[in-house]
């Protein structure tokens, strides 16, 4: 069986940043796995600028940000199988992982791998999903699938239309089907505020006459063959929709742009523990999971707002990975025999695990625990707000003592928000300690 | 001539037309929609049932119970998936014990082996995951869960290969005796069958599996009505990772709050929950409702209080076909020699199939004193799943055909090499339900998100079809509008 220090799943923008940083931390033998027909994953379809601003400092198309670093992996001759469909990840023996993958020319293919990177991106919740009542008639796709059709294929799904859901995706395609000659009725939203951006907001809706039509939620789906209207209804807070505010629109088609949901099911049958409010892995300091050299980065970790996070993110996966298979591999040729079956043994005197735990309106942190033994000097904490706030503050607590405060004029939850803990603050933490993320509101209301 | 016509190419239509293929007969099957399988016999709770539910000496308890006798042997000679996963009727009522008992009797009169009530605490050891309100249960062993549209498809293309001609997309809209010159003559020579496409056929004898329809095709000819009300039911289908809660089909005994809905494993591996009842006078009103679908939920829990709201990743809406009389109307109409009704085929319908094919054909043959045939190919080959090939078998069919390692559809393990044999089989896919229903692309958790594009142009390139007439479910259900490039963003040039 062919042999890596790091497999790294998907050829996204979290895969090429993993991979890439992983070979440039030291890994000799880094493959990318794609079942895409080229690397860059959802960034071929994002025709869109406005990718880069954080990492190259100028605005890129999609294609354009997945294009540098496709440059680098191959400048680095790391290696990516494409068409490549990855079917089971498990763990076999010395804590190597033995990856099942199939594709075309070389049928199916066994790998193994000291570490592991899951970077397989997220997909769009569906209509059955939403339980969307009415007809399944052509004319219902998910935003993404849209945005493929009309990006890659050159092909248009409708003329007149309804979007669902306020998430970026959404919003970009409202101005990409206007653009290309359809109509863009209304975009309706369930919650009493947007999903997406707010700069996609203006340069998407606002600037094209778009309505935005906030609380509400599609009721009924009309025509047994293709779409032909849906019922548009307003929602109360509970997002129960309220009876006599029905109203039909015309249109030949639906896109749904109403969440994204990590794609964990490899991760899963691995055994990687999954946050139930992420619906991505539970993750350390060193993005690593609850199986020892399996790391997470990118939309299956969490659903990001900006790509430069994701890269960002993932290098920081690739690191910890490749630092990971140097480990293994050192305690492989020190002793054989004493690497248990799980790799190397990692006990230091001070290995205590604090957990992270979001309190008042944090939805969840990234990483969901610290090892303070194995953190950098800093570390970056990424979390989401179930709420709009104004004017309220960000605090991290360790028993008693603030580690943080950051004030904020407005939090949404649409926008990634980051914080940094320091290494020095919690030397004496004892065991078991949380650390606890909050927000402290001075007010609160759905602008 | 034909010898026989049969109108609908659902489940019975198609095991009616695979019986009468042993025999001599020239037979054509006539079908309104796109394909086989796109009425009622998709959207059903997939149940082989029992048979303990229908009321001793009805047609329904009769076919039932022999129809599963057959699943056995009809799902190994015909390649198409089927489990006896053995069903429950719970009761959650001391008082509705008598209720309960009487079911099993009524089970026992209808020839259901196996039947048992079960109290106390075997009822958790048979299904943990049960509800504490459940006081008793009935268990039936035979109860099984099968793939309608593979159990169809299997039908239809066995049928074929004996040959019978399948005609799609013809509505018929008119049905007459054909007149003879004499006319002392008491039997009549055959029936002409008109669609709405115009086309006229001429047969001997004809078949009237149109489901909810078929009360129309008799009123045509014959003076003893049928009246079918559609009766809606609606589903709700989940994840396969809640496929697991439980093993058994779970039915509620029914009572107050009327029939009950089950809870399923379906045969590959997802949970499904429903139906709803609901009597509606449209024949076309497939749309799920609000109300339906939160009603499933609500109901479906009082069996298996743990069912996963957020785990749902598609929900359904089918018709019964329900006939005033509350029995299967089968056989020659009284007053329309050589006109064989196979109508009100509600549940157990999709059980009593294959039994009702039997029974059919032998009146049918017998009617035009047909002869077997000594060709007849009683075995059939379905597409084979790369998602449940062991190594040996994967080398082999990639060693056939390299398409076999290309995943189309991610969520469902689905290969290029499986979605081809779809579209070139007999009776192919010719569309992305067609697809759908053969090899089960699209059928997964993103409902199609991903592989919709990937399997578009598969249909296209295979079927040389112009990429704009690429449909969802046949003419009229085309999922793209136009190309890009003529909008607002240049002249000509896509972007």
């Amino acid at each position: 069986m062919k042999r890596y220090d790091v497999i790294v799943i998907g050829g996204g923008p979290a895969g090429l940043s993993a991979a890439i940083s992983a070979r440039r931390s030291g890994a000799d033998s880094v493959l990318i796995l794609e079942r895409d027909s080229e690397p860059g994953g959802i960034l071929n379809q994002c025709i869109h600028n406005g990718f880069g601003l954080h990492t190259f400092q100028e605005e890129l198309t999609g294609p354009e940000y997945a294009a540098r670093f496709i440059a680098q992996a191959e400048e680095l001759q790391i290696p990516c199988k494409l068409n490549t469909m990855v079917l089971d990840i498990s763990p076999s023996s010395d804590g190597l992982k033995t990856v099942t993958a199939m594709n075309r020319q070389e049928g199916l293919l066994r790998l193994c791998a000291n570490s592991i990177v899951l970077a397989m991106g997220c997909r769009e919740r569906p209509r059955g999903a939403l339980n969307i009542p009415g007809f399944r008639p052509a004319g219902i796709y998910t935003a993404g699938t849209a945005q493929r059709l009309v990006n890659m294929e050159g092909f248009l799904p409708g003329k007149e239309v309804v979007i669902l859901g306020s998430g970026d995706i959404g919003l970009i395609m409202a101005r990409r089907m206007t653009l290309e000659g359809a109509r863009v009725k209304v975009v309706a939203e369930l919650q009493p505020y947007s999903g997406g951006l707010q700069r996609n907001i203006v340069q998407c809706l606002e600037d094209y006459d778009i309505p935005l039509k906030l609380s509400h939620t599609v009721v009924d789906i009309h025509g047994r063959d293709r779409v032909t209207g849906v019922t548009l209804a307003r929602v109360d807070a509970d997002g129960k929709p309220i009876p006599g505010t029905q109203e039909l629109i015309p249109c030949d088609t639906l896109l749904l742009s109403c969440g994204l949901l990590p794609e964990n099911e490899l991760s899963d049958k691995l055994g990687v523990t999954l946050s139930p409010v992420t619906g991505g892995p539970e993750v350390n300091e060193s993005l690593e999971t609850n199986v020892p050299g399996v790391f997470a980065c990118g939309n299956v970790l969490h659903v990001h707002d900006l790509v430069d996070y994701v890269s960002e993110e993932a290098q920081r996966a690739g690191f910890y990975a490749a630092r990971h298979a140097a480990a293994c591999k050192a305690a492989i040729s020190r002793k054989e025999t004493l690497s248990g079956p799980d790799g190397p043994a990692q006990t230091a005197d001070n290995d205590i695990t604090l957990p992270l735990r979001p309190e008042g309106g944090i939805r969840y942190t990234v990483p969901q625990a610290i090892r303070p033994a194995h953190m950098e000097e800093t570390l970056l904490v990424r979390f989401r707000v179930g709420a709009v706030y104004t004017d309220c503050a960000i605090t991290v607590w360790l028993g008693n003592r603030c580690l943080v405060k950051m004030k904020k004029t407005k939090v949404v939850p649409g926008e990634m928000q980051q914080l940094v803990l320091k290494k020095a603050d919690l030397q004496d933490a004892k065991a078991s300690d949380p650390i606890v993320v909050k927000l402290e509101e001075a007010s609160h209301g759905n602008s | 001539m034909y010898d026989v016509i049969i109108i609908g190419a659902g489940v019975t239509g198609c095991a009616i037309a695979r019986e009468l293929s042993r025999y001599q007969l020239n037979i054509l099957v006539l079908e309104k929609e796109e394909d086989v399988c796109c009425g009622t016999s998709k959207a059903n709770s997939a149940v082989i049932h029992a048979g303990h539910d229908a009321l001793p000496g009805t047609l329904k308890a009769k076919f039932n119970v022999a129809g599963n006798a057959m699943m056995d042997s009809l799902s190994e000679e015909l390649d198409f998936p089927f489990r006896r996963n053995g069903s429950l009727v719970l009761c959650f009522e001391e008082s509705r014990l008598p209720d309960l008992q009487e079911l099993l009797e009524r089970g026992r009169q209808n020839g259901v082996p196996g039947l048992r009530i079960v109290t106390g605490g075997e009822m958790k050891a048979i299904e943990p995951n049960l509800s504490d309100e459940v006081k008793a249960l009935l268990y039936c062993p035979t109860g099984g869960i099968v793939c309608p549209f593979l159990m169809t498809i299997a039908l239809a293309e066995n049928a074929f290969t004996n040959g019978v001609s399948f005609r799609f997309d013809a509505k018929v809209s008119r049905i007459a005796a054909l007149t003879t010159d004499s006319s002392q003559d008491p039997t009549v020579p055959g029936w002409r069958i008109e669609t709405a496409a115009g086309e006229v056929f001429e047969t001997r004898s004809v078949v009237n599996a149109a489901g909810v329809y078929a009360d129309v095709f008799n009123n045509m000819v014959s003076a003893r009505k049928l009246s079918i009300t559609p009766r809606r039911g609606e589903y709700q289908l989940l994840d396969k990772k809640a496929g697991n809660l439980i093993s058994h089909t779970i039915f509620q005994l029914p009572g107050a709050l009327g029939k009950g809905v089950l809870v399923t494993p379906t045969i590959h591996g997802n949970l499904m929950i429903g139906p709803t009842a609901e009597d509606l006078t449209d024949k076309e009103a497939v749309n799920t409702t609000a109300e339906g679908l939160a009603q499933v939920f609500a109901r479906g829990r009082l069996s298996v209080p743990d069912l996963p709201t957020k785990l749902t990743i598609t929900s359904f809406a089918g018709l019964r076909a329900s006939e005033a009389g509350k029995d299967f109307v089968l056989g020659e109409a009284p007053d329309a020699p050589g006109f064989f009704n196979c109508a009100g085929i509600e549940s157990p319908g999709l059980s009593a199939a294959p039994a009702i094919g039997v029974f059919l054909s032998q009146q049918i043959a017998e009617y035009l004193n047909a002869d077997k045939k000594e060709t007849f190919q009683a075995t059939r080959r379905g597409i084979p799943r790369i998602a449940d090939a062991s190594d040996e078998e994967l080398a082999a069919l990639l060693a056939k055909n390299p398409a076999y390692g290309n995943v189309i559809c991610r969520c469902e393990t689905v290969t290029e090499g499986e979605i081809i044999d779809a579209i070139r089989r007999p009776l192919g896919a010719r569309s992305l339900d067609g697809v759908k229903r053969r090899v089960r692309a699209g059928m997964g958790r993103c409902q199609a998100g991903f592989c919709s594009p990937k399997v578009m142009e598969i249909l296209e390139r295979e079927l040389q079809m112009d990429p704009l007439s690429v449909s969802k479910h046949g003419a009229g259900s085309e999922l793209l509008t136009g190309t890009t490039g003529k909008g607002l963003t240049g002249k000509g040039e896509g972007q």
